[in-house]
């Protein structure tokens, strides 16, 4: 479950466990809170920015929720299309690399070999503490 | 000189040399400008390999079909030190340090890469509309045939205001090909993005197999679902591409060991009487216009005359595909999108304040709607809370699509015949309408069932619209029965001998549509 552990590694720096009770109606029908909002911008970093956004996402879940009619008792999950292959792994040699001044190369904060990122650990501000869709 | 496989045979003949291919493509990508299938043309690069392809024809050291060929390649193919953007702010000014493995191939078999092509926004949309260098034009919009039939028409107004969309998200590639600058074009099929584009600007779209064709170096949309599509103007150039990509990568475990025919060369069908061509009822939906409607049916009536049995299948899930499509989609690209943050590659934005800030303005700035609608749709379907419902449903659902496929084959079924789309290729005034998700739920329709199952799929041009415009069938095999897949293919292009676009007045007039945009763009102003 590479995505769940992609999601929850993306939390991690946003200041550890956060007690988020969910709003979403249990059905999920859809209905967005200000709540599900702030806390999907903080998992996305990526903000809706404007009602129709958020209009947006209500038609996308209504429109996931046809999903609900079809029958899946007893039917696995399918991860891959290839899950009856064998995967085969590399074997454990290094044969390239050694390309530290070309991937440099493509950022554009760095001093010396490092990547500069500002100081984190600083949460976003809370959704009451900024205006409501600053960028619409 | 339309057709790859001969105009590799003239070169390897002299009656044409690699630079003068080069130059005479180069030409006409400049003339062809104004259809916008273009980010990047890489003239430099282009003509440097048309020299070095030259002399290795001199010495009698040809690489194969592919050396001196002219190919583009879709912008969201990593391409070491050339600009590699996905028609999105986040990689404008991105320059790979890599190639994908695919370019690696084609480039290591001689071929010119001529430039990178135009997309929707990280390939997310079905009209090649939404990238941020602008929509993609349908060369077909300047076809003779197209023109004729809207002279007729006395509601048609004069002017370039009504161009036709080439469909997506590979448009810019299916406009190279269409407009013969390039012999062949990489695209990538996530949801039906080559055979769409395809359909719509007369060219042979094919979707390899998952797991047949390298992935690295295809900047990721939906891992699961996603491979490089190959587009050409004929089946066996096609095939032919697909023998030069197609093999195990060790840098991409999710390609296969099977052994590979190399080089790809289909057998013509003699006859099809021992061939069993299976119909979908549930691909007989109403939004299907009468016309493409007609069209299947007089291809499933051509193959039972000449010997075929014909029959009828049943895809049951296939109303609630698009449906999962969309979860999967959305989920997978929320996770793709992550690594974009602005600090080893990318857009990065000015502020300094904290990680989370800088990310998140650096992704705001970044990203269009349509990517930005995803990734936040994606992150709601994997919420703790819903993941149960959404994501692991969807994938159940998805096994129960894949099934359909395998039962539908296991019944005897060879090869399924569908539409490729809807309608023939729209105008962008009409298209703009409806929101993208709205327009890939409905053009995705027949593609995108495919890409859940990872079998191969090829559209067909198959005959001229009414209005003169191209329409597609598409065809489905088996997982990794692509060779015989083609094989049917082939057999179906030469019965129905699609008319080749006439674009000689494109060339006269293209000077005439650029004065009509500069003055559009005037009146825009004032």
């Amino acid at each position: 479950m590479w995505a769940r552990a992609l999601w929850l590694g993306l939390r991690a720096p946003l200041g550890g466990p956060r007690c988020f009770t969910s709003k979403t109606d249990p059905q999920g029908s859809g209905r967005i809170t200000a709540e599900v909002i702030e806390h999907l911008e903080r998992l996305a970093l990526v903000d809706f920015g404007s009602r129709e956004a958020v209009a947006r996402l209500e038609k996308a879940i209504a429109f996931a929720d046809l999903l609900r009619a079809v029958d899946t008792d007893g039917v696995e999950p399918m991860e891959s299309v290839l899950e009856d292959r064998c995967l085969y792994l590399r074997s454990d040699n290094v044969v390239e690399g050694n390309c530290a001044d070309e991937l440099l190369q493509n950022s554009h904060r760095v001093v010396e070999e490092y990547f500069v990122a500002p100081p984190g650990n600083i949460p976003l501000p809370k959704l009451d503490e900024q205006e409501p869709f600053p960028h619409s | 000189m339309g057709s790859l496989l001969r105009v590799s045979a003239a070169l390897k003949q002299g009656q044409i040399t690699p630079t003068e291919l080069c130059q005479k493509c180069l030409s006409l990508i400049k003339k062809t400008k104004f259809l916008n299938a273009y980010i990047t043309v890489s003239e430099e690069v282009a003509l440097k390999q048309a020299e070095e392809s030259e002399k290795r024809y001199k010495n009698g050291q040809s690489l194969g079909d592919l050396d001196g060929i002219p190919i583009a390649v879709k912008d969201n193919f990593s391409t070491s030190g050339i600009e590699t953007t996905c028609a999105s702010n986040m990689l404008k000014g991105y320059v790979p340090p890599y190639n994908a493995t695919v370019v690696q191939k084609l480039l290591d078999q001689g071929a010119l890469l001529m430039g990178k092509t135009n997309l929707d926004e990280f390939a997310m949309g079905s009209g090649s509309t939404d990238g941020v260098f602008g929509p993609v034009k349908n060369p077909w919009s300047y076809s003779k045939q197209y023109r004729e039939k809207r002279k007729q028409n006395p509601h048609s107004e004069s002017g370039d205001s009504d161009w036709l969309i080439t469909g997506g998200s590979s448009g810019g590639s299916a406009a190279a090909v269409s407009a013969f600058t390039c012999y062949a074009a990489l695209g990538s099929d996530t949801g039906g993005s080559t055979r769409n584009p395809a359909a719509h600007c007369g060219l042979v779209g094919f979707k390899p197999s998952y797991g047949l064709v390298s992935r690295h170096g295809l900047i990721p949309l939906v891992n699961s679902m996603d491979v490089p599509g190959i587009l050409t103007r004929c089946v066996d150039d096609a095939a032919m591409v697909l023998g030069v990509l197609a093999g195990h990568d060790p840098k991409d475990s999710t390609t296969v060991h099977d052994p590979i025919n190399k080089p790809l060369v289909l057998s013509s069908l003699a006859d099809v009487s021992k061939l069993c061509i299976g119909i979908p009822k549930e691909y007989l939906v109403p939004e299907l216009s009468s016309e493409i409607q007609s069209l299947w049916s007089r291809a499933a009536d051509l193959f039972e005359s000449e010997g075929a049995k014909v029959i009828e299948v049943s895809l049951p899930h296939t109303s609630y595909s698009i449906v999962c499509y969309h979860v999967l989609c959305t989920s997978e690209v929320a996770s793709n999108m992550a690594r974009f943050d602005g600090l080893q590659y990318g857009h990065r934005c000015d502020i300094d304040v904290s990680t989370e800030a800088m990310y998140a303005a650096t992704r705001r700035e970044g990203f269009n709607d349509v990517v930005r609608g995803r990734i936040l749709s994606g992150n709601f379907f994997l919420l703790k809370e819903n993941y149960e419902n959404y994501f692991v449903k969807a994938q159940k659902v998805r096994r129960l699509i894949a099934n359909d496929f395998v039962n539908a084959f296991n019944s005897g079924v060879d090869v399924l015949l569908t539409p490729t789309t809807l309608s023939e290729a729209v105008p962008y005034l009409e298209f703009i309408k409806e929101d993208n998700r709205t327009r890939s739920a409905q053009d995705d329709i027949f593609t995108q069932a495919v890409n859940m199952a990872g079998l191969p799929a090829v559209s067909i041009p198959i005959a001229l619209s009414n209005q003169g415009l191209p329409i597609g069938l598409q065809f489905i095999g088996r997982a990794f029965y692509d060779q015989q897949l083609l094989t049917v293919a082939k057999w179906f292009e030469k019965q129905v001998q699609f008319p080749v676009i006439q674009l000689q007045e494109l060339m006269d007039d293209c000077s005439a549509i650029l004065e009509n945009e500069k003055l559009a763009s005037v009146s825009l102003k004032q």
